[in-house]
């Protein structure tokens, strides 16, 4: 998506006009609001719900709202939701079986879901997106439910101003800046008059831009821009030393790291659903109390249970040790050869939101350093 | 047939079937026969996703003769919710089916090699379709060897059909089991001591395994103690599915989404990975 026109500018408060015009169009918009103590992705009918004036400090299992000192409406980096939730619901139907007789006749999930509009995705989280695209979209079959979903999305984001405790984008080459999959990119500038900067990457988002009060983007505007975007890529609260990960963590299957952070780790899936990418699911067979009818229900599952393996009997994955390193080493080193790119952009919700602080860039560190690097002797001995 | 099965694959809604015939195999293992409504085409080796309704799905693997699309059969082990309710589906009960999924043996990989069938337990299941072709096409191939190892004789698969197969001058037929009384005659150990008594030459054989995990494991080792190359070695892999098309991401192993790299990979690829525990 290239841009269709020249950068624009325009004042905070027409901000709400883009939003009612995308509502004028038949867009539901999906945005940040505060709700339960954190910036969480939800419906809004303007940008009177936006969190105006409000940050949010991360760190290792930490997260909490400040107030800021400006009415910075997107000044926050991300919050325990990732969009992923509008394109592949926690839970969903995907078709009934009714029976009559002995026959049983099968009915698809045709619902066509509303068309949404996103309203602040992240840099990181546009390459979230471009990854869950890739997994479900991308190799010989394609998902029809997240397709549908997928088609009927339109994409405002917001570059960042801030970069969180727990960010590392720059390492992941995912952010700060938006790159591509938007049809609008704007960057909030604070300073010097509260003012959008904007860029369509679509035909249709230079269509909006057109139908709200803009200018032209001055020289002065464009430097704000490189200057916000230096900064906040400057302030990552973490990076990941991503040169040879997947052949890192490949040879290193039985490193004692795994072991150190099993005694941690709770196996609580925290991590997997506040993950941007993490796709795996379960499906439930729901019949009712006649076993007349049966509905097949897709929900997110996550390689931390321990149903996850179950095998005639048991769990493959039995120890908690063997299912954290399940989720880092496809994260960050089966998925390149799954689906080309890296399964990780870097947002750090698994690092916030994990309740024992579980940080993977520091145990990527620690085998790449080598601490512990001698090789358990963990090879099967079969009887 | 390419087309046929591209289309039957396309499928994510079970298609619901008559079970035509149910016979029992051993104390807790069934074989049922399907009728398609239509020819199922299938390769050896492949697997459906088979529903109990209301109860649950499970991948199991199709144990007929693909020269015979108009039967469909699976043998089930009822060792689970969902398995205990497919194998108790009697005549005339429907079940859903979705399918066929997966790689299937690769029987085209070696032509005119000697081809070594080697299984462990209900493991012979998705090798019978592939024993059903080798016999129809026996020209194709060198000298062919059924290897077959059980806990038991009580536990031995498809017993009249071995014996059937015995008594063929074109199959070489190996069976050995852990543990017998008196008044078993035949082989006693493992399966992979097998490898050593039977005929086939290392150097140019093709050799299909399934079994469990530890024997597959102890038979990468041991082929490759006798020369056969990894890459002539191909291995059938089990793991928790639900969707069967490589979204759910239950059946990873390593890189691999055993539903749909898989279930038939060649060893080459997983010989490292065979070796690490919960993977």
């Amino acid at each position: 998506m290239a841009p269709t026109a020249g950068a624009r500018a325009f004042n905070a408060g027409e901000l709400d006009a883009l939003l009612q015009a995308l509502r004028a169009e038949g867009w539901t918009l999906a945005g940040p609001r505060i709700r339960d103590g954190a910036i969480v992705y939800d419906e809004i009918g303007g940008a009177a719900e936006l969190p105006a004036g409000w940050t949010d400090e991360q760190a290792p299992g930490r997260y909490r709202l400040r107030e800021r000192d400006d009415r910075a409406l997107f000044g926050y980096a991300v919050g325990p939701h990732a969009w992923k939730k509008y394109l592949f619901p926690p839970s969903e139907r995907l078709w009934t079986a009714v029976r009559s007789g002995r026959d049983v006749g099968v009915s698809e999930e045709q619902a066509e879901p509303p068309p949404l509009a996103f309203i602040g995705v992240r840099a990181c989280e546009l390459a979230a997106i471009a990854v869950q695209d890739r997994v479900f979209l991308g190799g010989e079959r394609a998902d029809a439910s997240y397709r549908r979903r997928r088609e009927n999305v339109l994409i405002v984001a917001v570059q960042c101003g801030e970069a969180g405790g727990n960010c590392f984008c720059v390492s992941m080459g995912t952010g700060p800046a938006a790159a591509s999959g938007y049809d609008i990119a704007l960057t909030e500038l604070v300073s010097g008059g509260h003012r959008f900067h904007a860029r369509a990457g679509s035909e249709r988002g230079a269509r909006l831009l057109s139908r709200i009060e803009t200018r032209a983007a001055t020289g002065d505007d464009e430097e704000a821009v490189r200057a916000l975007l230096a900064r906040a890529g400057g302030r990552m609260g973490r990076t990941l030393d991503t040169r040879g990960l997947p052949q890192l963590l490949q040879a290193n299957l039985e490193h004692r790291r795994w072991d150190e952070v099993a005694g941690r780790c709770l196996a609580c899936s925290n991590c997997t659903l506040a993950c941007p990418t993490c796709f795996c699911s379960a499906q439930e067979d729901v019949p009712d109390l006649a076993h007349a009818r049966s509905e097949r229900w897709r929900r997110w599952d996550s390689c931390f249970t321990g149903d996850f393996s179950y095998l005639h009997g048991g769990s493959v994955r039995a120890s908690i040790r063997s299912r954290y390193r399940q989720w880092l080493t496809h994260k960050l080193s089966a998925w390149h050869e799954q689906f080309g790119s890296c399964g990780c952009v870097g947002c750090g919700r698994c690092i916030t939101w994990c309740p024992v602080g579980i940080d993977l860039t520091e145990d990527v560190a620690a085998i790449r350093s080598g601490a512990g690097a001698a090789q358990q002797e963990r090879r099967e001995q079969d009887t | 047939m390419a087309a046929a099965l591209h289309a039957a694959a396309e499928h994510t809604l079970p298609q619901f079937m008559r079970v035509r015939a149910r016979r029992q195999e051993l104390a807790d293992t069934w074989t049922l026969e399907i009728d398609p409504g239509g020819p199922f085409e299938f390769l050896p080796g492949q697997f459906n996703m088979l529903y109990a309704f209301g109860i649950g799905e499970v991948p199991i693997s199709i144990s007929g003769d693909p020269a015979r699309p108009e039967r469909l059969v699976h043998t089930v082990r009822a060792v689970g919710r969902t398995t205990q309710a497919l194998a108790a589906l009697g005549r005339g009960a429907r079940l859903g089916v979705r399918g066929p999924y997966g790689a299937g043996w690769p029987l085209d990989a070696a032509p005119g090699a000697d081809v070594v069938v080697l299984a462990g337990g209900i493991g012979l299941a998705p090798l019978r379709p592939a024993l059903y072709r080798l016999l129809a096409e026996r020209a194709r191939f060198g000298r062919v060897s059924l290897l077959y190892g059980s806990r038991s004789p009580q536990q031995l698969l498809y017993a009249s059909e071995l014996r059937r197969w015995r008594s063929r001058f074109d199959i070489e037929v190996e069976v050995t089991v852990d543990t017998a009384g008196p008044e078993w005659r035949g082989n006693l150990g493992v399966v992979t001591k097998l490898l050593r008594r039977s005929s086939f030459d290392p150097a140019n054989s093709m050799v299909l395994v399934c079994g469990p995990e530890v024997m597959m494991r102890h038979v990468a080792t041991d082929l490759a103690g006798i020369g056969v190359p990894p890459a002539r070695v191909f291995i059938s892999m089990e793991r928790n599915m639900k969707c069967a098309v490589g979204f759910c991401g239950h059946c990873q192993y390593g890189s691999a989404f055993v539903c749909r790299d898989g279930p038939v990979v060649p060893l080459e690829r997983l010989e490292r990975l065979l070796g690490v525990r919960e993977l």
